[in-house]
Order: C-alpha cells, then structure tokens, then sequence
C-alpha cells in the first residue's frame, strides 16, 4: 500500500468512526411522527426503546371478578364506613381486596386497619385513604375535563407503593448564607425540570400556588406587558416538568413558533390546561389538609405533606397506563362524592381475605437528581 | 511539502527577534521580558513567546477581568456551600444571577443581585481597557485599527445585553445571568416572552453574518491552503504583488461560482460579515421589549408569517371559557 492510499485508507476510517458515533448517540433512532401540517415542526419523536420499556411498566393488573351489587349497603352492615357506603357488600369487600394489592400489596389489610377492629379510624393511613378515596371520586366525577371517562384508580398513582412515586415536597429556605451563593430558586441540576438551570420547584407556584403562567405579549408592540424573562423562566420550568412528565416534547400541545396561539396549538393543550387546575385543586383540597395527621416521616423537609404534579399520574407516559381505563372495572370510585350516612346499628366487621395473588409487582422508578442535597421530588417513600 | 502553515512537521527555528520599531511619539512603553522559545507552540504557531507589552491599560484590565471572574466564580461556589466536589460536579448549572426585577435600577443588597452588578461593572471595565489597549497598540505600531473595532462590535453586543437594554426597560431582572446553562436557558426564555425572536429581522441579519463568517472562513481558509504549495500563505505580497498562488485561488472560485474576490477584499468581506454579526445583533436585542412585545405578532403584522392549514380541531383558549 502506497503512503498516499495508506493515509486515505486511515482518513476514511476516522470518518467513519465519527459519523457512527455522532449518529450512534442514541439507539436505535428515534422515530417521528408527524402530527401537523408538514414543515411546522409538530412531531412526536419516541424511541422505540423507551416505548417498550414504558409498555412494560404501564401493564395493567387484571381486574378481579365483578361482585354482585343486591343487598343491604355496606353502611348498614359495616360500621364507621363514611364513604363507599352505598356500595352491596361484595362491591365494597372487592374494592378493598383491589385497594390492598394497588397500594399495600407487602403490607396488606394491617396497613390501614386493626386487624382486631376494622371499623377503627386509629391508624391515620385509614384516615389518608378514605380521603384518598373522595378525591378519586371528585377526579373521576369533577374533572372529567382532564381525565374524560377513562378516569383514574388508586393504582393510578400508586402503582403497588404505599406512597406513590413522583410526589413533591416544598423546598427548605436554602439561603446560607445572607452574603453570597443566592441560588435565585434556579440553578441546580434536578430531575423534576429536566435537568435544566430552570427554577427548581415551579411546583409550589403553579401546581398549589395559582400564580400567572402566562407571560408572553397579546400584542406586535409594548402595551403595559410587565412580565419579566425570570417569570418566562418559571413558567419554562414548568413546562419542561409536564413534558417530562409525560414524555412529549412541547410541540405534543404547542406550534413552538407561537408558543401562546391557542389557533395553532393542538386539542391536547386544552386538556393539559385543565390538569394544571385540576392538580391545584386536589393538593389544596385533599392533599393539603391532611398533613396535620400525617407522622413525621411522612413529611417533607420544610415540614409539608407529599402533593401530586403531574408525573404523579403519568409517569413518564403521554396517558396514566397508556390510556387503558380501570374505572370502568371499579364503578364505585366513578361515583360522585356523596355522604355517607351514618351508619346505625352494623354487626363485628368482616374479615378481610388476603391480598389476591394477582396483584402485580412494580417497580417504582428511582429518579435521582445528581448532586442534588434536597431534590423537590421524592422519588419513593420519603 | 514538509512545511505548512499549521500543524507543522518541521519547526523553522531562528535567533529571538524583539519585532519592528514602534512609531516614536506614541506614548507606549517598550515590549518586556526576555523571549523565550516553546516546542509545542511552535506546532500550531510561532515556536517564540515574548517580549510582551501590557501597559496600564493591560494591567488594569487583567485586574478588573480577575475581579468579575472571582465574583462570579466564589458566588457559584458559595451556592454550593463552598463544597468543591459538587462545586466541579453542578458548574455549568451554577449561576450569578441578576437581580429581581422589583429593585428596578437600583443598587439591591449584594447577595440580591449586587454582586452581579459589580460582576458586569468588573467585566465591562475590563474589556472597554482591552479593546483601548489594542487600539493603542495597533497605533504604536503603525497599524490600522481594524481589531480593535471588530473586538468593539462584540463589546457593543455584551453591553446592550446588560446594560443599555435593561436601562431602556427600568430593570436589571432583564439582563443575563452569569452561568454556562443558565445563560442559555435565559436565552430560550428571553425568546419566548418576546414570542420568537426568529421574527426579529435583526435577529436573521445577526444569523446570515453569522454563519456567513464561518462560511468566508471556511472558504478563505482552504482556498489559502490549498494554494500554500505556490507560497499562497504569503498573502500580504500576493496583495502587492500577484503571484501564481493568487492566480489560480482567484480563477478556482471565477471558475466554480462566476466570480471571484481578491487577495485584498476577501479580508474585507471577512471583516465586515464578523463585525456585523454582533452589530445587528445588538440592535435586535435593544428593539425587543422597548419597541416591539411580540416579535411573532409583529411578523403577522408585516405579512412575513406563514399561514398553514388547520390539520387539527381548533380548541379555544379554556381560560376565556366559562370552565374552571
């Protein structure tokens, strides 16, 4: 081999090797779907390896065989039952057999309840879990905006864990020191924001406080418009933490060449804007309050209770589940809130069978945040 | 074929020179420091370093750039409670942060914002001193001034982001925050509060003399190398003098694309296209916010916005909705 073809032999091999690794960066390729008009940018860009691997994780659990609705209601024959009482006392027994594998599959009935008294409300999880249950409720019969009729389960959020994956807790002041190092609430690695320098905790401001998200002008030229870049940046942060959320990138609701033209975006940005009130309402009504009972170990650092944000639900997935409804096997958690009555006069409680075998194991993904001393998001139990 | 003009094989080696005369009556000192000889420079460049010439404009400039850089360094470090390891680890998502846009234009507590303003102070003194140091260095030698006014548009650029700019708007919450991802994320963000700075003409001038400076550079940059082999590098006394090397460059590119620059104006087309990348730049950045809101709404205005067809339903804004 001649010194000239020796040295083309080697050029042609380096730039082989570059041009695989530049385009071997991410395997296989990423797949594109178009989902606007051509030459608008509205694309769905999976990999086909996540895909499969969130086909996985999202399987849901058989249901258990339908109980009879006849007899007596259950808060005639039960007592201290608050909610669900208008259920037959096989509705209400398979509901609780299904709650036990969604939510405490390790722990089962004892999780909630004296095994001795089942009617006691002693353990604050009963307490938790009957609010638990209204708020369901309150989703699948107020908010059908968001969650139309495939609704949402227990297991929605909590997937086989006590504490559900992907909740969120206030930050500690960080202020160390009054002299130097303000973070300015931005500036940290964390998973919740996509690993951006955005604000960490948009969660606080939007998802419990209602503050302003919309920041861009109505108009070509100034008309009073205050809004700041750092407010942009907040509401950017939460952006980024619902496309997270859901595994979209911003063109599944928005044309990114108006990101505020509600002409040009997509039917999904309407649903997304009622999440956000959605989830606001459920942290301030449900969530919220029940921190009083909650031990200590339940709580965050600042001293709050877990709340819900959007990957709460999904996971990672565009739809909870891939959008296979398993209201439709648990009509009782579809029902308005309504009161129970009181119940009267009930005999001892019945007991309880054990978790059923069919309850699926999950395993609850692990985010870390790299480097990060107090992530917003706790990734499991805390 | 043994040497070329970078990534040489063979080091041409010579005695240490201290460089042509300085034209008398400039006020700039001597150049100091005995010149001294590095291998590895020599690979990529000239294998001399020194004598130098700093002057009070150098000094002072290196001491106001040392300043903003320790500013903006300690504060990143103080954010991580001074912890070196995580220090390394988060860097490029560390920041100094300007302050919140309720100060206005007041001067805020340091840790509110004061350093970053001292920050900027520090950085802007320190490189307004270096652009004066080239233009009087350039004098002494009986240079034009052409690098220090191209490194002036970049100046021009730097001080509209923090400074012209948020004066104009009444807060210095406007400006960039010091940081790698920070100051990108700021970027993104100050595009979409000011609905797509792609619409901002200014912004596509900046763009075309952008990329057309890599593209003049690309094109120079090979068609000098590719004609060194008949002493093409030696570009100045193929300006006086046109030589085979300057010939054949020129009938390449008459050749390829029907015309051609010369020895001499290929610099100039250079020159321009870099100096006016920040040049307009900066004057689209001082128009977002004080004359135009909304960038995008100002391309429907001017008619230079695409109109495509509804693929999807059309869903109303929920919030002009009865809806909760």
């Amino acid at each position: 081999m001649s010194e000239t073809n020796r040295r083309i032999f080697v050029q042609a091999i380096i730039l082989l090797a570059a041009a695989s690794f530049i385009t071997g960066c991410e395997r296989p390729s990423p797949q594109s779907t178009q989902e606007g008009y051509r030459g608008t940018g509205l694309v769905d860009v999976q990999n086909p390896r996540s895909l499969a691997e969130q086909k996985q994780a999202n399987m849901v659990p058989v249901a258990l065989p339908a109980a009879p609705a006849g007899g007596p209601p259950s808060s005639l024959i039960f007592k201290n039952v608050k909610v669900l009482g208008d259920t037959s006392v096989g509705q209400f027994t398979r509901l609780m057999v299904a709650m036990t594998s969604w939510v405490a599959p390790a722990e089962g009935c004892a999780y909630c309840h004296n095994l001795a008294n089942m009617a006691s409300d002693e353990k604050y999880t009963k307490v938790v879990a009957r609010r638990m249950i209204e708020m369901t409720r309150n989703i699948n019969g107020n908010w059908k905006t968001h969650v139309v009729e495939t609704g949402v389960t227990c297991y929605t959020c909590h997937r086989g864990n006590p504490v559900p994956s992907d909740i969120w807790f206030d930050h500690l002041n960080e202020v160390r020191s009054t002299f130097a190092g303000n973070k300015g609430g931005q500036n940290m690695p964390t998973e919740a924001v996509g690993l951006t320098s955005l604000p960490f905790n948009p969660f606080t401001t939007f998802l419990e406080g209602g503050a302003n998200i919309r920041t861009v002008s109505t108009t070509a030229l100034p008309t009073g418009n205050k809004h700041s870049i750092k407010q942009t940046e907040w509401t950017y942060a939460l952006m980024i933490h619902m496309s997270k959320s859901l595994g979209v990138n911003c063109t599944y609701c928005h044309n990114s060449r108006s990101f505020t033209d509600w002409d040009q975006s997509r039917p999904q940005r309407a649903t997304a804007w009622y999440a956000i009130r959605m989830v606001r309402d459920l942290n301030n009504q449900y969530l919220d309050p029940l921190q009083s009972i909650l031990p200590p170990a339940r709580l965050g650092p600042a001293g709050d209770g877990p709340k819900v944000g959007c990957a709460t639900c999904h996971k990672g997935v565009y739809k909870p589940l891939l959008g296979v409804s398993m209201l439709k096997d648990y009509a009782e958690l579809a029902a308005p809130a309504a009161t129970a009555p009181e119940p009267v006069q009930t005999p001892e409680v019945m007991p309880l069978p054990v978790a059923p075998a069919e309850a699926t194991p999950v395993q609850a993904s692990v985010p870390s945040s790299p480097g990060v001393a107090a992530s917003s998001i706790a990734t499991q139990a805390h | 074929m043994e040497y070329q003009n970078i990534f040489t094989r063979l080091q041409v080696d010579a005695l240490a020179y201290d460089g042509a005369p300085l034209v008398a009556g400039t006020g700039n000192g001597e150049r100091a420091g005995k010149p001294f000889f590095s291998y590895w420079f020599g690979k990529i460049g000239d294998a001399q370093v020194g004598p130098i010439y700093l002057g009070w404009t150098g000094v002072t400039s290196l001491l106001f750039g040392f300043l903003a850089f320790e500013i903006v360094g300690l504060n990143m470090f103080a954010s991580v409670n001074w912890n070196p390891i995580q220090f390394i680890r988060q860097l490029p998502w560390l920041a100094l942060e300007p302050p919140s846009p309720a100060y206005g234009l007041s001067i805020p507590p340091l840790n509110q914002g004061g350093w970053w303003i001292l920050a900027g102070f520090c950085m802007t003194i320190s490189v307004v001193l270096w652009c004066t140091r080239m233009y009087r260095r350039a004098k002494a030698f009986g240079m034009g001034t052409h690098v220090a006014w191209a490194f002036a548009s970049a100046i021009w650029l730097m001080v509209v982001l923090g400074f012209i700019r948020p004066v104009m708007m009444g807060n210095w919450g406007e400006a960039v925050p010091f940081g790698i991802f920070p100051h990108l994320d700021w970027v993104a963000a100050f595009s979409i509060r000011y609905g797509n700075l792609f619409y901002n003409p200014f912004h596509m001038l900046s763009i075309a003399f952008l990329y057309g400076s890599t593209l003049l550079f690309a094109m120079h940059g090979a068609t000098i190398l590719a004609v060194s082999r008949y002493g093409g590098e030696r570009e100045l006394e193929q300006i006086a003098d046109r030589g085979t090397a300057s010939e054949r460059a020129a009938l390449f590119w008459r050749w390829t694309m029907g015309f051609n620059a010369t020895m001499e104006s290929v610099h100039r087309w250079a020159w321009w296209f870099a100096v006016l990348c920040p040049l307009t730049g900066g004057i689209g950045i001082l128009l977002t916010g004080t004359v135009v809101d909304n960038w995008y709404l100002w391309g429907i205005k001017h008619h230079i916005v695409a109109s495509y067809p509804h693929v999807f339903p059309i869903v109303p804004d929920p919030a002009l909705g009865a809806g909760k």
